[in-house]
């Protein structure tokens, strides 16, 4: 069955995460992704919000973070202030997803400004809760589609932390985790042991120049880059027809 | 004691010129009547603290009542981007505004050590991003009981929040369910509290189900009685959130002109928000309508 950039990517999302995983989701991308993998091979996946709500079974698409559909039927909802300090900074999420403006070379992504800090050319929103989770989460998956604008060799301003210089131990800041793949429409990439971005698959069709000319360091490609699995007919029947029957997020 | 009253007297009373503002909620029972009443008040010179700036805040911008805002995350959400803060930020209009910015645990770990007294309160957040370098307070402090290093927040404390819940008794003991977000620790840590509630309900409902209670009396000075009052945000169990109003933002925020067409249709040109809910209508209200699904009730035991 054909299937749309953003279906792959919902696809190759659903599949980073594992059966028990207590996953930080975000709306777009990540929500499909987490509901597409309970559905298939991780019943038992913990979806929590920023929100502060914890264990989520949304019955229809939420349009936020924090929709009333997030909240009713949950296993508990907390306070932002628990949410953030028992559970995240706590240790007790597994995996977070990331997005922003940018993301450079080591995984450091930009939600912040565009330009100088002070004087910015576009001021976008913020960290919110993404420092922290990047900061806190024991894995983290960064999604973005791959141009060249957004992923330069060195993001404008750090809002969220990846492996910063590659000479900087994360550790030794404090910080748990770290970015482990990142899901593009052209390519999945993942880390090497210095914290550089290596590709390790190509989507369908798309070639190892196509994704070097999409971003703006000399990117390094796996001895065996793969090639990205597509969609099943089943899967992209699920998330047509059940989890966004009304196409909010796949153009 | 806090006193009952209307919108209009709760804000003339709570709010001056110059004040550090919180209009608090995670998404979810957003006082933007508060807001509304705000502008129409035509402040100036206001500090807008919030963790999520939305729609209300944008309103509050490009009616100029605004000089700073201290936030984590301003957009419209699950839409966009929040374009009349934006307009304040990349090109000064209405008037340039002064940032101070956090991350979400940053900022109510702020709001938790201005609500317990405490000087500071170290977090895990910060570290290896470049917000630190932009904002003085968040520092980092050595552990006493360690040689680790960690990054600290100073406390916040707004001269008044707005806070909101489903119902409270008059005394503005008050309870919530849904998303809390930051409200408890909003109005905890703030000098006067303005409670705005769907609903008055007696003590003896508050007392049947205390841990249900947000906050109690001692925190609230106004208690304001204002049914869909968060609209076009939502209050659980009573109404939905209006989504498309948050998708027709995106549209009208596109320029400063038809923001201030919109601020006099549906705030200037309306004296409160009983006339905003006339103007709205009936049918865009009964499209709101959410079924009921009532928790089941528990036994707190007669003793």
């Amino acid at each position: 069955m054909e299937y749309t950039d953003t279906e792959l990517m919902v696809t190759a999302a659903a599949e980073q995460l594992e059966d028990d995983d207590s996953v930080l989701v975000g709306i777009g991308v990540p929500n499909l992704a987490c509901n597409l993998a309970k559905r298939n091979h991780a019943p038992d996946l913990e979806m929590i919000y920023e929100s502060g709500t914890i264990g989520s079974n949304p019955s229809s698409l939420p349009l936020s973070i924090g929709d009333p559909v997030l909240a009713s039927g949950a296993t508990s909802v907390e306070s932002m202030l628990n949410g953030f300090s028992y559970y995240l900074q706590g240790g007790r999420i597994d995996v977070g997803f990331l997005g922003g403006a940018q993301v450079d070379r080591y995984g450091n992504i930009n939600s912040t400004v565009i330009g100088d800090y002070d004087d910015p050319a576009v001021r976008l929103p913020g960290s919110g809760g993404a420092c922290e989770i990047a900061s806190n989460a024991h894995r983290t998956i960064i999604v973005s589609p791959l141009e060249e604008r957004r992923f330069p060799a060195e993001v404008d301003f750090v809002t969220s932390p990846g492996y910063l210089d590659a000479e900087t131990d994360r550790e030794d800041l404090g910080l748990r985790g770290g970015p482990e793949t990142v899901i593009t429409d052209k390519a999945l990439m993942g880390f090497d042991d210095d914290g550089e971005m290596v590709v390790e698959s190509l989507h369908p069709g798309v070639t190892a120049d196509e994704v070097q000319a999409s971003v703006g360091w000399k990117i390094q490609f796996a001895d065996d880059v793969a090639q990205t699995r597509e969609p099943t007919d089943d899967e992209i029947r699920l998330i047509r027809e059940e989890l966004d029957p009304d196409g909010v997020y796949l153009d | 004691m806090a006193q009952v009253t209307t919108m209009a007297s709760a804000i003339d009373d709570a709010v001056d010129d110059g004040d550090s503002l919180y209009l608090a909620g995670f998404t979810h029972l957003i006082p933007f009547a508060a807001g509304h009443e705000i502008i129409r008040g035509e402040y100036d010179d206001l500090e807008l603290i919030r963790a999520t700036p939305d729609l209300v805040y944008d309103q509050l911008i490009a009616a100029g009542c605004v000089s700073k805002v201290t936030f984590s995350w301003a957009g419209n959400p699950g839409v966009g981007s929040l374009r009349a803060f934006r307009r304040a930020v990349e090109d000064g209009v209405p008037n340039p505004i002064e940032l101070e910015e956090y991350t979400h645990y940053g900022m109510v770990a702020a709001l938790h050590a201005g609500a317990a007294n405490l000087p500071f309160m170290p977090v895990r957040t910060f570290a290896g991003s470049d917000l630190i370098e932009h904002n003085d307070a968040i520092r980092t402090v050595e552990s006493p009981y360690g040689d680790d290093e960690i990054p600290v927040v100073a406390p916040i404390n707004p001269d008044v929040a707005i806070v909101s819940a489903q119902r409270s008794d008059e005394d503005g003991n008050a309870h919530l369910w849904g998303i809390p977000g930051e409200q408890k620790e909003a109005a905890l840590a703030a000098d006067t509290v303005v409670c705005c509630v769907e609903e008055l309900c007696p003590t003896e409902t508050i007392r049947s189900d205390p841990n249900r209670t947000l906050f109690t009396a001692d925190a609230v000075d106004y208690v304001v009685r204002e049914p869909y009052g968060a609209h076009p945000s939502y209050a659980q169990g009573y109404y939905q959130r209006d989504n498309d109003a948050y998708i027709e933002w995106e549209e009208i925020s596109k320029n400063h002109e038809d923001v201030l067409e919109w601020l006099d249709e549906w705030v200037y040109g309306v004296e409160n928000r009983r006339e905003y809910l006339e103007k709205l209508g009936a049918k865009r209200l009964l499209d709101l309508e959410v079924d009921s699904q009532y928790a089941t009730a528990i036994d707190m035991g007669d003793y």
